[in-house]
This record gives C-alpha cells, structure tokens and sequence, in this order.
C-alpha cells in the first residue's frame, strides 16, 4: 500500500518498537502530526505535547537515561528544532540514545531563507553523533532503521533526522529494512583477549586498586558483572556522577562518588592507589581535577567503546576497546580460570583499612541548625521514605550534588540527572520522561528554584497526562553553586546569584492544578515529604532551605584531588 | 610535526564540513585540505595536512575514524608514501631576457607552460612541497603575479603495503593501531 511519506515515519516508529514520543507540532510536521491523530490506536503510540521544545529532548533524554532504550522526540523546524538544540547536546554529552525528528522546510525552498527555516543539520553537527537530511522519500524508512541502530548501539548518542516537508507529504510503498549493514560504522564489541588478560594480571597484582565506574557501565549494563568482578577480586569501587548506581552505594566495597564533590575517602583511595581500573568512564576534568596530579603513582586500566576516549586525558597502560558488559565477562572469565589455577589476588587487607580510617575522619557531615532545613537532611529524608528505591532526576547545581552524595543508588537507572553538558532545567521534565517510561516506580524530580524556573512550564504537561512526578523544589533564593563559587573563589561577591524574587512555587503549581506542599521547618519535612509521597499523579514539595549551605567537599577547579577543601 | 592525513568517506551530504567541523570544534588545525571521487561510487577520498604532537595526532586519528560515516583513516606520514601537490602559477615573462629565465627554470623542474600572452605565462608544476617551495622561491624575483596551490594528496608506497601484509596483523593492541572499521 502506498501511503505518505508521514505515515511511513510512523509506521517505521512502530517497527522500531517506540510507545512513547515527545513532541511540539509546528508547520513543518503537520503531516506526521495527522497522520498520528488518524493512527494512533493502530500505532501504538503515546506522544506527549510538551510546552516548550527543550523539554521534549529532556524528557526523552529522561525515558532514555531511566530505561536504556532509545528516547524519541519530534518538533518542527526552524525555532523547533533550534530549541531542541540544548537537548541533543546534553544527551551527547551524556551518551543517552536519541532520535530526533525534525521538520524542515520543503526541499525546493532549503536555502531560501524560507520561514521557519534553520539549518539544522549545521546547527546541530557539532553535538550529534550522526544526523541525516531526507532528501528522497525512497530514503525514508532506510534512514530511520539507520538513525535507531546508530542511536543505540556502540557509544549510545543523539541521532537527528531533519525532515523536509515535502518528504513527508509524498507517497510510497512502505517496507521496513529487516537488517542493516554498515560499511563505515562498527563499534568494536569484544575486546581484545590479550589486552584483556593483561588488565586482568593487572588486576590481581595490584596492592592498592580501585575500581572506578562510569556512565558507559551503566549504557551497556555491566553492572552485575562488575559487581562480581568487585567481589572476586576485593575490589574497593567508586562511580562517577553518570555511573552512580552501576555499583550499588550500599555494598560494603562502595567508596560512593570520586571527583570535585566526591568524598574524602573515594578521592584519597583514588589518589594513592597503584590501579586505577576505570569501566566506562572518560577521566573528566571533574573527576581527575588537576590531570599531572591524578593518581600519580597509579597504572590505568581503561575499558572503552569509544577508542578516541582512551588515551585522551591520561596515558592508559592497559587500553582496552570493547563493550564494558562483554569485556567485563572476558574479565570474570580469566579472574575464574587465575583463581581456579590458584591464583591469588595481592593481599589488600592494609589498603582497605587505609581506606576506612581515611572515611572515618572526614565522612560527609552536614550542621543541624534547629529549625532550619539543611538539603542534604531532605535528600536524607527521600532516601529513608522512597527506601532509596525511587527514580531521582536532579537538575544541575548544589542540590545534584547532594542528592548524588546522599541518595545512595543501588540500582542502575535510578538516577537520572545531566552529567556532562550540566543544563539548568534538565531535572523535571527529564522526570516526566523517566515517569512515562516507569510508570510503576516512585519518580522524584529534586531541582532547585534556578533550573525549576527554567522548566516549570512542564506543570502544565505533567497535568494533562496526569504524569506522576513528585517535584521537590529544593529553594533557597539564589543559584546555589554559583554562589558557593563567588563565597569561596571571589571573595563573597554575589554577582547575580540572588533570586529570591522567585513565584510562590505553592501557588504557581495550583495554578497549573497541581497539588503543592511547602515546609519552611525541619519538623515538617518528613510529614510533609509523607504527604506527597502518598499524594497520586503529580505533586510538587516545596523546601524553602538554609540560604547560604554549601556543598562539601569540593575540589577547586583545577586543583589536585587531595586539594580539597573538606568545610 | 606536520602530518599527512588521508580519510576515506561516503560521500554522503555535508561530509566535508562534518571533517572540517570536527576540526574546529576541538582545536585541531587544517593546514591544507584536498577531497575528490575514488573510483568507487559514493566514496571519497579527503586528503589533509595538520600538525600536533603525536598525542594530537593520535586523537585526530581515532575522533575522525569514530565519525559514522568514515570507512578508513590513514596517518599517511607513519609509513614510506608518495606526496605531490600541484601549483599554477602567473609570472611576467616579457620577451627576452626574462622569459628566457623563466622557461630555463620551467625547464630544471620540469614545469609546464599552460598558457601564453604578450608579457606573462602560466606555468603548472607538481612535486612534493619542498619542491614546490624551491620553484616559487626562484620565480619570486622575476615576478609572481598570481598563484594557486593545491596542498599535498599522498599515496602509501607499495612497497610499504606488501611489507605491512607480510607482518600481518600484529594482533596486541591492533585496536589502537587500527585504522579501518572491519
């Protein structure tokens, strides 16, 4: 059966397996829009109308980060596609699988300053990891099965493919690619064997290791063999800020989070090891800080999809270029076979307990002051009502930090937050997304009063589709971390940080119809948290907290890891 | 150092700005650039010139063989290789004396006169840069009154194929080394 150009996008979404799209309509994607309204009992497929076109990318980037599967999103062209534009750069940064559609103007008018025209496969080349202009109805369907095995496989990233409207409103036979053959694109899966099987003498040689976890453990789901692999070998394991969760911060080798906000012990650990074995992690400057200073007397150990990873920031000893979960599994295989051969892994008894003093001296710690909210006791609070068994999306600043600190995440995917690319208004509609996708977990967006005011839009979304993030607005007047910067690094001058003229979240979420709680004391944050928890569909807690907390410790940008000021 | 870089593509929409911009976006330079058809359909060949230490060099390499649509990248400089770029040049050649100069040095390089007027000739020449450099060095004098340079293309030398395959793969770490998506 011939059918439009805008079915055919559909029908292939189907093919794909998509349930969920986030989208804006606009001129240039009516067509899909019709078809999709005409459809969409056949289809299968839920679209969501977001408010603004940043949030469709975030709450895909959301859905993706809470489930690995591909997170779509449909807007239009030009100011659609261009709003988009933050959102593809987050999830690129943050190596999160996306396809983003967006509409273009007709072939005949590209290039003519036509309305609503944007460059947007220009615009965007820079933070995809691949995008696409249809320029022939007949490439349709091969793209889209193209743009979905790109998106997600190897190094997961954003796809986008730019659809002229023209291509939308032709005719043609639809038949869908069963599989697809790619000379110029093969992530390399299996690692090496000998590279493998020397990490892993590596591994059992070592006195003072580390196991350092990153976001691409969790992309590949390495996280049951790491665990193993941590257990065999008595391996002392920190996560980074995207591979929180990938170990579980519960178990008795956790070191919890490494780098500029993580603790003392995990950063020392790091610093005076004599193996660092990083899984899925990139060696970010906030992580390593001062490079010539990172874990000098340390070997490397880097296992990467991505070979332009290894190697970049510091000079690896034992590369090896794979899929983190079969590598993991090429690992546990050799740790097996050494330690059926009786083998045995350098005693580390000294190290460990090396690593416990230093946590006993300077644990996390925060000042009770009576009836004044601290953050982190909230934070503390959600952990001990969810059972710290929530889906948390943080937004970007002090609350990201003390929610990563303190959560304490045992389960990949719980935690969804931006990482990399660090945008302001991230945290809740990332959670609308992660709430679509987990409809039976409890979804907690933690976000400031800075980034909630670049997102509260999304209100008004999470009440049509009664989406039941519970938002907990953690408001202390002023962009936070910014401040923290200006009173520790520019000698208390607040440039530009107060925002204390801010709505009353209560009022703004009713005006939305959404329920709202607010505590101002530290008697009611556990009641009023209760409450909200206990609320269905969408709620939002406000927490008006102490104004001026920072958040401890904190490696000085460009300082060396052991630098860190501790209070 | 400089290097000799050579990248084979589809030769799919927005290719060349997609190398070029993967340049800029992470602090490499560009110092010369060639791309033209292979003989197979719907693939390039971009030939580059840049410099870096090998560390850059070596992410250069690896940033631009992640591109999905990059088959093969070769750092063209790593092993013996063929290199020519063309130039063309306008230089005045009035009748006598002087254009007895310049055809005399057209003559050594063995250039050639593309094209002739009263006072002036276009001569073409290809050679590796230094050649080059050496010929536009020597017209300069005499008067150099428009030019074009092609910046360098480069074939690897045979023999230095037949030698890699007799190696064959040396199979730790190929990864790293590894310059072609197979």
């Amino acid at each position: 059966m011939k059918m439009r150009g805008a079915r055919i996008l559909l029908e292939a979404l189907r093919c794909e397996g998509v349930k969920h799209v986030f989208g804006y309509p606009g001129g240039a994607v009516l067509h899909i829009y019709d078809e999709l309204i005409k459809h969409a009992e056949s289809l299968g497929i839920s679209h969501y109308l977001v408010r603004h076109e940043q949030a469709a990318l975030f709450g895909a980037a959301g859905y993706a980060q809470s489930t690995g599967k591909t997170g779509v999103a449909l807007v239009t062209s030009g100011p659609g596609g261009t709003n988009a534009v933050t959102g593809i750069a987050n999830a690129f940064m943050d190596s999160l699988p996306l396809v983003v559609f967006t509409g273009q103007v007709p072939t005949h008018l590209i290039g003519n300053d036509a309305f609503q025209e944007a460059d947007l496969t220009g615009i965007t080349r820079s933070c995809v990891k691949h995008n696409y202009l249809v320029k022939k109805v007949e490439d349709l369907a091969p793209t889209i099965k193209e743009a979905f095995y790109v998106a997600s496989t190897g190094r997961p990233g954003p796809v986008l493919v730019d659809l002229p409207k023209d291509m939308t409103a032709q005719e043609m036979e639809f038949s869908y690619p069963e599989t697809i053959e790619m000379r110029s694109y093969k992530p390399q899966v299996y690692g090496n064997p000998r590279a493998v099987r020397r990490a892993v003498e590596a591994m059992f040689e070592a006195e003072r290791p580390v196991l350092y976890i990153g976001g691409g453990a969790i992309a590949a789901g390495a996280h049951e063999g790491l665990r193993s692999l941590a257990e065999k070998l008595n391996l002392p394991t920190t996560c980074t800020l995207m591979g929180l969760g990938a170990f579980p911060s519960s178990h008795p080798l956790s070191l919890g989070m490494l780098g500029m906000h993580g603790g003392y012990w995990t950063n020392m650990a790091v610093n005076n090891c004599d193996l660092l074995i990083s899984i899925g992690a990139r060696f970010d400057d906030r992580v390593t800080g001062k490079l010539s200073e990172f874990a000098r007397g340390a070997r490397f150990v880097h296992v990467d999809i991505d070979p332009s990873c290894v190697g970049k920031n510091v000079a690896c000893d034992f590369p090896v270029i794979g899929d983190a979960k079969v590598v993991v599994e090429q690992m546990l295989e050799m740790v097996d076979e050494e330690l059926a051969h009786g083998a045995i892994p350098a005693p580390r008894q000294a190290w460990h307990d090396q690593i416990a003093e230093w946590r006993r001296q300077h644990p996390f710690w925060f000042k009770e002051e009576g009836e004044v909210i601290k953050p982190q006791y909230v934070i503390h609070e959600l952990h001990r009502l969810t059972e710290g068994r929530a889906v948390v999306s943080a937004d970007v600043g002090q609350h990201q930090m003390w929610t990563a600190q303190l959560y304490g995440f045992d389960e990949p995917r719980q935690w969804v937050n931006s990482g990399g690319l660090g945008a302001m208004g991230y945290g809740f509609p990332a959670a609308m997304g992660a709430a679509v996708a987990r409809p039976n977990d409890t979804v907690v967006a933690v976000v400031g009063d800075g980034g909630f005011q670049m997102s509260f839009n999304e209100l008004a979304t999470v009440k049509q589709y009664n989406i039941p993030v519970k938002i907990l607005v953690i408001n202390n007047g002023y962009l936070g971390m910014v401040r923290q910067w200006q009173e520790q690094f520019y000698d208390h001058r607040y440039s530009h940080s107060n925002i204390e003229v801010a709505p009353d979240f209560v009022k703004l979420a009713e005006a939305y119809g959404v329920p709202a709680l607010r505590a101002t004391k530290a008697s009611e944050v556990t009641g009023t948290l209760e409450k909200a928890l206990q609320t269905p569909g969408p709620v939002l807690i406000e927490m008006q907290v102490a104004r001026e907390e920072n958040v401890f410790p904190i490696v000085p940008a460009g300082a060396a890891l052991k630098d860190m000021i501790l209070a | 150092m400089k290097h000799t870089i050579s990248i084979l593509v589809e030769n799919e929409y927005g290719m060349l700005s997609r190398i070029a911009g993967l340049f800029s976006a992470r602090g490499y330079q560009i110092d010369t650039l060639n791309v033209a058809p292979t003989l197979e359909e719907g693939v390039s060949r971009m030939t580059l010139t840049t410099h870096g230490n090998d560390h850059i060099i070596e992410q250069i390499l690896r940033q631009t063989l992640k591109m999905v649509k990059v088959i093969q990248v070769t750092d063209m400089t790593a092993n013996a290789h063929v290199e020519r770029e063309m130039v063309m040049l306008t230089v005045s050649a009035r009748r006598g004396e002087e254009r007895q100069e310049v055809m005399t040095l057209v003559k050594i390089f063995r250039a050639r006169v593309v094209d002739v007027s009263e006072d002036a000739l276009i001569l073409e020449l290809t050679g590796n840069a230094e050649k080059v450099e050496a010929f536009i060095g020597l017209l300069k004098p005499i008067g150099i009154q428009d030019i074009v340079r092609t910046g360098p293309v480069a074939m690897t030398r045979v023999a230095a194929i037949r030698a890699q395959q007799l190696c064959g793969d040396d199979e730790e770490f190929s990864e790293l080394t590894l310059n072609e998506k197979v």
